[in-house]
């Protein structure tokens, strides 16, 4: 009996706030948009998706958030790494710290922490009056409202995502193994595409994936730091709910995100179902 | 331990550089006199003052820190029993759906997140004229659902590497299954728990896309205070603002650190 | 009271798997019993149902003339001492002793007096405040024992008691838990995979493989008669010589062995047919070697070389190799003190047992 109290709780909530909104998105995309309070129609009819797949500026616009996530992810792997090995690499005292220090932002607003790039990146921010008083540049440079603007906070923001997987795997590895494949005559380069990156490819792959999927969808980071022409999905479905009011559309465009999004989602699940068994 | 080579100091050096300078710049910059940011105008506490002041600002750190408790320990409640759930119950009808439904919060875009729940809130409203209005009511469940994952996966890690004989022995030893869960299985998982409310008390806190989809007239949380005020460039009571968030926050980060170190 | 356990026809399957295949035990009140067995034998399993932990998918275990098959583990008078301890890390090793009399509502005084009884009892007096983590190993499984043992069960249940331990506390704890045992006249029945443990600790023991048991009875029983191939590798090391039954006499069933290149004599309850193939045999430390030839006549004499010896310190290992190639090893005491080596590699030797040291075995 509280067996199923146990489970059914939590359960229906769920059901009723997490996947019940599902069906109603789906439902809402396949309508039309009307004068009204709701602004839909009860009709239904695929025309939203027709529409979405006809106008370019959508096509365009997904294949950005991909690629600018995808860019941002590999940004953050290329960082992460090498601060994941040396952290686990380091002594433990050193170690816990260096850990602190990598969680501590998560703590702090995240809307904060992007909103400190302004400052640093405004045409009279830090970097630029830094520039200037150096004499590299004899008038300020554009950072804010750039795609590179973006890209510094897709990694700031998401950096430490990408660094706690990896440390786990990597801390988790005997160092022997090195050893190991260095003795059998392995160079240090060898030795670490031989041994070291297939043992932390579990890492890897959730990292990218916690900063993949998360980034596509950011609303944000590229509305604070990135410029007008930097349109990206997150932003065009608040768009079209907020500014055009059109409901059904944006339901469709967050149908297809969605959907985009379904394959690394069950690909990290899986991953995060397996690590959990075989620490159990 | 062998001595880290030069590009691994340098990348730490450099990565870790990038993630606290602009926080140390904000706040030093929070006690700059000036309006222009870049421009040093002597020191001064001016702007905290102003900050207590504005009263928009009171308002809506209130209504934050409200549905961030109310949010919190509902998501602590349910994520628990959902932890307790999925650790122990190996087989019931309907799990893959349920595992699902729990991990599945935490890596949906905000965006789909926010707008998914406004349109339920909207059909509800329409169906069964409940939630009369949104504001603390709606961001609070919007809140509590996708923070309750979080809770979840803690609390089930820790059960997961926790021996389960212990809760047998206690059944062994004459404990009726509920009253072994208060016994032994609640008073061992407590860290977990309040690990998973400080967590979701910060999501909440946190929040600015979910919180504007769900959000009425009328009800401005703290973060869609200050999103609404950054778009238009920086402003230094919102320095002075972030300036006590990163202080309050890492000093309890940093305690908290200082005990569980002292404690191993 | 005889029969103080009983299960019968007791089989646990885990989807298509039988873990536990139809299993009939009788245990007596009192005794020490064994279950002895490797991992995923479906000891455990067993172990688990006797304390209701698992529900038998057929059969009845009755205790004490009650059949407990489907009472849940807090209705049961059977307690079990777990194989982690299980003690629980938030509770003064007190509290831990103390548990199961407060789900019973013993009034307060009851508890004090018996788990002041109980920490005498297992020598933790000193420790009654300390937490778990403030322990050894040892004591931990002390507490673990205490904490069963108050509640004065019918049975108690021991899952691999003394794995976690290390040698020497093992030995000392095995003989604290056949005092405790003898001086509360408990029912006690251990779970283990360590021969050892099984041999000395229990007054019957069973071998269990593949869900089932291959043979119940006396230590002594297992090791010198065992039923089956199974039980004789499983218990110790032996030698075995494949041969054909040659005759069924009145002083045992003579085998001849072209392996050995001798007919061998073995005991056996078994009922065995002229003609049969079946196996002899011998356990290594039945066997003498020898530069010359014995010459007793009742012992069974065969020849053959050193191919490997190994000293132990208190004992010696040998593998002789006969003439059919057939590697037999032999275990001898090194009674007496000499530096130099009694054999050398490819000496020639004889060895020997007395006839009647070998048993027959079926499969």
């Amino acid at each position: 009996m509280w067996k199923k109290v146990l489970i059914a709780a939590p359960y229906l909530w769920l059901l009723l706030f997490f996947l019940a909104p599902f069906a109603i998105v789906l439902k809402i995309s396949l309508a039309e948009p009307v004068f009204g309070q709701p602004p839909y129609s009860q009709a239904m009819s695929l025309d939203n998706f027709a529409f979405l797949f006809s106008d370019k500026l959508y096509a365009v616009t997904y294949l950005r958030s991909v690629f600018m996530a995808a860019c941002a992810t590999l940004l953050c792997l290329a960082l992460g790494f090498p601060m994941a090995y040396g952290i686990a690499r380091s002594s433990r005292a050193t170690r816990s710290l260096l850990l602190m220090l990598i969680i501590l932002p998560f703590w702090i607003s995240f809307l904060l922490r992007v909103y400190a790039w302004m400052g640093l990146m405004n045409n009279y921010g830090t970097i630029n009056s830094l520039l200037l008083w150096v004499g590299i540049v004899d008038q300020p440079i554009q950072l804010i409202y750039t795609d590179f603007a973006v890209f510094v906070g897709l990694v700031y923001s998401y950096l430490p995502f990408m660094i706690l997987p990896l440390y786990a795997s990597l801390e988790r590895m005997d160092l022997d193994l090195v050893e190991a494949a260095q003795d059998l005559g392995a160079s240090r380069s060898r030795a670490f595409w031989d041994v070291t990156w297939p043992l932390a490819r579990p890492g890897v792959i959730a990292g990218c994936l916690l900063v993949f999927i998360p980034a596509i969808g950011e609303y944000v980071i590229p509305y604070l730091l990135g410029g007008p022409e930097s349109l990206l999905i997150g932003r065009v479905l608040f768009d079209e709910f907020f500014v055009n009011r059109d409901w059904p559309l944006a339901s469709a465009v967050a149908i297809v995100l969605l959907l985009l999004l379904v394959v690394p989602i069950v690909l990290l699940q899986r991953y995060q179902a397996r690590d959990q068994e075989s620490t159990a | 331990m062998k001595r880290q080579s030069r590009f691994i100091v340098s990348v730490l050096a450099f990565g870790y550089a990038f993630l606290y300078i602009p926080l140390v710049l904000v706040v030093l910059y929070s006690f700059n006199d000036s309006r222009i940011a870049t421009v040093w105008g002597g020191f001064s506490t001016r702007w905290y003052g102003e900050l207590l002041r504005n009263e928009q600002i009171l308002d809506a750190a209130f209504l934050s820190l409200r549905i961030a408790l109310t949010s919190a320990t509902i998501a602590t409640i349910f994520g628990t029993m959902a932890g307790i759930a999925l650790a122990r119950f190996r087989r019931f009808k309907g799990r893959t759906l349920f595992s699902g439904m729990i991990t599945s919060p935490m890596v949906m875009p905000e965006v789909i997140t926010g707008l998914s729940l406004l349109l339920l809130f909207v059909s509800l409203q329409q169906l069964t004229g409940w939630p009369a209005q949104r504001g603390f009511g709606t961001i609070t469940i919007a809140h509590t659902t996708f923070a309750m994952a979080y809770v979840a996966i803690i609390v089930q890690s820790r059960l997961m590497s926790m021996d389960e004989s212990l809760e047998e022995a206690a059944m062994d030893l004459g404990g009726h299954p509920l009253r072994v869960m208060f016994d032994i299985t609640l008073p061992l998982i407590a860290p977990a728990m309040v690990a998973g409310w400080l967590l979701a008390f910060t999501l909440s806190l946190d929040d600015l896309v979910i919180a504007s989809f769900v959000s009425g007239p009328g009800s401005n949380t703290l973060p869609m205070y200050i999103f609404s005020k950054v778009k238009l460039g920086v402003s230094p009571d919102i320095n002075a603002l972030a300036t006590l968030i990163i202080l309050i926050v890492s000093g309890g980060v940093l305690l908290s650190w200082l005990v569980a170190r002292r404690r191993t | 009271m005889k029969d103080f356990i009983r299960i019968r026809g007791v089989s646990k399957h885990f989807g298509d798997f039988a873990a536990v295949d139809s299993v009939d035990l009788t245990i007596e009140k009192g005794e020490l019993f064994s279950i002895l067995g490797g991992s995923g034998c479906g000891k455990t399993t067993l172990l688990r149902m006797l304390a209701g932990f698992e529900t038998p998918t057929s059969g009845t275990i009755e205790i004490d003339g009650v059949d407990v098959t489907n009472q849940p583990p807090y209705e049961r008078h059977v307690n079990m001492m777990f194989q982690s301890y299980a003690v629980f890390p938030h509770m003064s090793v007190e509290n831990n002793i103390a548990y199961g009399l407060r789900k019973e509502r013993t009034p307060g005084k009851e508890i004090a007096r018996r788990v002041d009884e109980m920490l005498e009892l297992v020598q933790l007096g000193d420790f009654r405040s300390r937490k778990p983590d403030q322990l050894s190993g040892g004591q931990r499984q002390r507490v673990a024992l205490a904490r069963a043992l108050i509640k004065q069960p019918k049975v108690l249940l021991l899952d691999e008691p003394l794995a976690a331990l290390d040698k020497k506390l093992r030995e000392r704890t095995q003989f604290e838990l056949m005092n405790i045992q003898d001086e509360l006249g408990v029912t006690f029945v251990v779970v283990t995979h360590d021969q050892e443990e099984a041999m000395t600790l229990s007054s019957r023991m069973a071998v269990m493989d593949n869900g089932r048991f291959q043979q119940v009875g006396t230590p002594k029983e297992i090791y010198e008669f065992p039923a089956n191939r199974f039980v004789a590798e499983f218990i110790g090391t032996i030698n075995t010589f494949k041969g054909r039954v040659a005759a069924v006499a009145e002083d045992g069933i003579k085998v001849y062995s072209t392996e050995a290149g001798v007919t061998l004599t073995a005991l056996g309850k078994q009922l065995v047919e002229e003609g049969q193939e079946i196996e002899v045999a011998v356990r290594p430390e039945k066997i003498f070697v020898s530069k010359e030839k014995p010459d007793d006549d009742d012992d069974v004499c065969i020849e053959g070389v050193v191919d490997d010896l190994g000293y132990l310190g208190n004992r010696s290992l040998y593998r002789i190799r006969l003439e059919s190639g057939k590697i037999v090893q032999v275990s001898s005491q090194n009674r007496r003190r000499s530096v130099t080596r009694f054999l050398e590699w490819e000496d020639k030797v004889w060895i020997s047992w007395r006839a009647l040291s070998a048993v027959v075995l079926l499969d």
